[in-house]
């Protein structure tokens, strides 16, 4: 049976791993190599790099890093992050990313996504979305760390990403981030139910339970997480034992 | 864990040089994406190979990866054109095709309806939703899931029910070269096996220890 994947989720500035609180405070937390190899050692189902430097030279750090990972790490891993063209994604792909995430750049450019998923394949392109619920109204696209709205919505915007060649789906409820109380998941539900490509869950993973929850009602195929894994508030060989003996389908 | 490679030291080459128990491995290189992880994933377990379209290179290797990532009507013009088909089919040293490269080697694929290698009568073909969605069936198949009935020298009996990493929207009906079983919507061949040939579905490369395991076995044969 097809697993439920875990995914730690590691935003890096300058070559070094940080986790910023509702993305504003930032700490940080280590190698994002060896971090990525103890993870994955520990029974990570996947990894996700998200590069939040701005500057060129940031930018060569991180394709380096990149490099690094590919040759050291032996599970699958996304990396996202100023990803605004072809060629940005080109030279992901040729340092050995397996998935490349766009965010920004697939809402002010939405062809990006089919540019993207006819050269280098569907499999290659996850779409992120953060969004916000409105009270009464639908959720509401935001950009730029969910500063900026949009006049996108959730729902049909992950749709014609679907349609558009996205190979997955990463939603992170900018409500839910940070804030540890659990995921969106009524919202993630109905994204499963409408989409035929499956939803990764981001964004207010504090507790195991969380994760059960985000697996059964949420009807996610991948829960992401940060900070809880930093922190090491919970190991992920803890988390897995637990969601096993809850009779969630996962990787041991 | 391995050692952690500095990012200012130099890449290692293509050169493919000699490993330690000296043989010669390549990965044939063709259209194809992300060739260089299956190249990774060998040096970590200490082996060096050759990324090459050189057909008397490939002719004389001791083992042979036939990765790939990509559309299969595409790909199987491009290897026509090249004539590694021909090449590929009549290799004698173990050879092993990945994700697509398996496909390829089979007779027919759904993928832009195309002959394939034929190495395999096997068909592929494409994955359906099942009506009603129950389960929530994602296609992609994409993630970790299970291999069963295990029955190659490419697994041992160890490897029976463990967990490798797919992504793929076609898939490998079942049949007399069946080596491994998964079961997605329906079960299906997630390895194959003929002679010298040999087949995953999945991504040995990717698949954390199992994977290195799975080819480990293979470089042993």
């Amino acid at each position: 049976m097809l697993a439920k994947r875990i995914i730690p989720c590691l935003d890096i500035k300058n070559g070094q791993t940080v986790k910023g609180v509702k993305f504003v405070e930032i700490k940080e937390v280590g190698d994002p190599v060896e971090l990525g190899a103890l993870y994955a050692e520990q029974g990570a189902d996947e990894l996700v790099f998200l590069d939040i430097t701005a500057s060129h030279e940031g930018r060569k750090t991180f394709v380096d890093l990149v490099k690094r990972i590919a040759r050291n790490i032996n599970i699958p891993f996304t990396v996202g992050g100023g990803i605004s063209e072809l060629k940005d994604a080109e030279v992901l792909l040729n340092a050995g990313a397996d998935k490349i995430s766009v965010n920004s750049s697939a809402v002010k450019n939405p062809q990006l996504i089919n540019d993207l998923s006819l050269n280098f394949g569907s499999q290659f392109v996850v779409v992120a979305i953060d969004a916000k619920h409105q009270q009464g109204h639908d959720w509401v696209v935001t950009v730029n760390g969910g500063r900026i709205p949009t006049d996108k919505k959730l729902f049909s915007w992950a749709k014609e990403a679907e349609e558009r060649g996205a190979g997955e789906i990463l939603f992170t409820s900018m409500d839910h981030d940070g804030v540890k109380q659990g995921f969106a998941n009524e919202a993630l539900a109905k994204l499963s139910d409408e989409l035929s490509i499956p939803i990764i869950a981001s964004g207010g993973a504090g507790s195991m339970e969380h994760f059960k929850d985000v697996f059964t009602h949420g009807k996610a195929d991948a829960g992401l997480a940060a900070s809880i894994f930093h922190f090491k508030e919970i190991p992920i060989p803890v988390l897995k034992e637990y969601l096993n003996k809850e009779g969630i389908p996962i990787r041991l | 864990m391995n050692e952690i490679s500095n990012s200012s030291g130099s890449q290692s080459s293509d050169s493919g040089q000699r490993t330690s128990d000296s043989q010669k491995i390549v990965i044939i290189k063709y259209n194809a994406g992300n060739i260089r992880s299956v190249k990774n994933a060998l040096l970590r377990l200490g082996y060096d190979a050759e990324i090459t379209a050189d057909p008397d290179v490939i002719r004389k290797a001791d083992k042979v990866i036939f990765p790939g990532v990509g559309e299969a009507s595409t790909t199987m013009a491009y290897l026509r054109k090249s004539g590694l088909d021909k090449l590929i089919t009549s290799l004698k040293q173990p050879v092993i095709g990945i994700c697509l490269g398996m496909q390829l080697m089979c007779s027919f694929s759904e993928e832009g309806n195309v002959d394939c290698l034929n190495i395999f009568e096997e068909k592929v073909r494409k994955f359906q939703m099942p009506e009603p969605n129950a389960e929530n069936i994602k296609i992609p198949h994409m993630g970790w899931n299970t291999i069963t009935n295990v029955q190659s020298p490419l697994f041992d009996a160890s490897l029976e029910g463990e967990y490798v990493y797919f992504v793929h929207s076609f898939y490998v009906a079942m049949g007399d070269h069946t080596a491994a079983t998964t079961n997605y919507i329906h079960p299906y061949s997630s390895a194959l096996q003929k002679d010298n040939f040999y087949a995953t579905q999945f991504h040995p490369e990717k698949s954390g220890s199992v994977g290195e395991r799975i080819l480990t076995n293979f470089l042993k044969l």
